[in-house]
């Protein structure tokens, strides 16, 4: 039996998707797969592409590496004021990014940046390209994690004190285990974010060729000196490498 | 044995509480504990493994106050409702897990012993979600002994089982509680279930124990 409604959302799902679909393919009919190779075959692309996975894999990790143990107290542990902290932890998601990128450059010029700039520096370096993507790849890593946690019980956990385990080794042989799926996950989203960040970089660590160029800043490089080819290639890329990333993401099962 | 002298407990956003719950159950006895669901069972349970924190009184096991301990040092086997398998960890080591944890080296004699026992020789290298309700069931019991636990809880053990599989597992139950003499409390909704195996029966309700 047709059913009127259902009709109707599915013809509002199908034009959403087709109207995405048409903004990829009038992108990819742009120019020719030839002009595709021959921008990314130029040396400062290769060097912005393989700098892109470089910093795009250091700041998932790093954001992992936060994102796994707040995820768990947020979802195990409940304790004044959590409302706000749960709040807090969504900052990065809701600040325009190019505010991200000032608040960063300010820091940096504090006394306590300028003490960390002297050991470690990230103002216009490498460096910096990672932090500018780690501030907002953590939120979403720390997003996901908390959602995983949550959907795992406790009780398995809580046997493993009565057996013996102590708080961390319940975490570590039973959490953990358990929440290896949406580990991948994390890091992937955080990943495919950090591949996207555009304004904090520009802001804080620059746009200079062949130093702390990344795919975000050749596109607007290469925009804004006219050269649509090579933005339009970069930008196939960039779509190619998310539509990947989502795909690993939905294999481990975890929704985003 | 196991003592609970007037301990109270009450939810966050006082739902429900438990109020000054007093019993004793002698050493190597088996105690069964009836009682309407959500009259606070499992709450009690989980007080005397340590996975909740009491408001007032205190708990006692094998002649020790442990009320302050954390669950890993009281030494009580817990076997849940759902019985929390680990889900991706297979059989055998969720057996070693209480030998893995403590770090000894010395146990792999009581684990084999605990397989053959509840004759789950077969089922080692499989994960959780391929046992059926019977196997799981015997696969917690192992884990539970295998960390020599003095006392053991039994959250409604029998309920998700058939017949022909509950008749097996009371037996079971029995000859586990009188091998490795525990002192055992097993709570349940069931009078038959109290009846069969209870050598110390008692009725919660409202929050208060007493004799069946």
């Amino acid at each position: 039996m047709r059913r009127p409604f259902w009709i109707f959302l599915i013809l509002i799902t199908a034009g959403y998707l087709a109207f995405w679909f048409l903004l990829i393919a009038a992108t990819a009919g742009f120019s020719t797969p030839q002009a595709w190779l021959q921008t990314l075959v130029k040396p400062e692309i290769r060097y912005a592409a393989g700098l892109s996975v470089l910093t795009c894999t250091a700041a998932a990790a790093l954001a992992l590496l936060f994102a796994v143990p707040i995820g768990y107290l947020m979802a195990r542990r409940d304790f004044p004021g959590k409302t706000w902290v749960d709040a807090a932890l969504d900052i990065p998601i809701v600040l325009p990014p190019m505010v991200v990128g000032i608040c960063l450059l300010i820091f940096f010029q504090t006394s306590l940046g300028r003490r960390i700039e002297a050991m470690l520096p990230f103002t216009y370096t490498i460096a910096g390209v990672v932090l500018a993507q780690f501030v907002v790849a953590a939120a979403f890593a720390i997003r996901t994690m908390r959602g995983t946690f949550d959907h795992l019980s406790p009780r398995p956990e809580q046997v493993a004190l009565t057996l013996g385990a102590t708080d961390f080794q319940a975490f570590r042989h039973v959490a953990l285990r358990t929440a290896r799926r949406g580990m991948v996950a994390a890091f992937c989203i955080s990943w495919a974010r950090s591949l996207g960040e555009f304004g904090p970089i520009l802001v804080f660590a620059g746009a200079t060729r062949m130093k702390t160029e990344v795919l975000p800043t050749t596109v607007w490089l290469e925009l804004s000196v006219g050269n649509l080819d090579s933005a339009v290639a970069v930008s196939l890329a960039m779509i190619a490498l998310a539509i990947l990333v989502l795909a690993l993401v939905r294999t481990t099962g975890e929704r985003v | 044995m196991i003592t609970l002298e007037a301990i109270s407990w009450t939810a966050p956003g006082a739902a429900f509480q438990l109020q000054e719950v007093s019993l004793e159950i002698p050493a190597h006895t088996y105690a069964v504990l009836m009682g309407t669901t959500g009259c606070g069972k499992t709450t009690l349970l989980e007080l005397i493994c340590g996975l909740r924190q009491l408001t007032a009184g205190k708990i006692w096991l094998e002649g020790q106050d442990v009320t302050r301990w954390e669950p890993w040092r009281r030494g009580i086997g817990y076997l849940p409702q759902d019985l929390a398998l680990f889900p991706e960890t297979r059989v055998g080591d969720q057996i070693r897990f209480p030998l893995k944890v403590r770090g000894q080296t010395d146990g792999e004699d009581l684990v084999q012993e605990l397989v053959a026992e509840l004759g789950i020789g077969h089922l080692l290298d499989r994960f959780p979600e391929a046992l059926s309700g019977g196997e799981k069931q015997r696969v917690a019991l192992a884990r539970a002994l295998a960390a020599r636990p003095h006392v053991l809880l039994l959250d409604e053990p029998l309920s998700a089982l058939d017949e022909t599989t509950r008749r097996s597992a009371t037996e079971l139950l029995r000859t586990l509680q009188e091998r490795h003499r525990l002192t055992v409390l097993h709570v349940t909704h069931s009078s038959a279930e109290a009846f069969t195996l209870g050598q110390l029966r008692l009725r919660m309700d409202q929050g208060r124990v007493g004799p069946a």
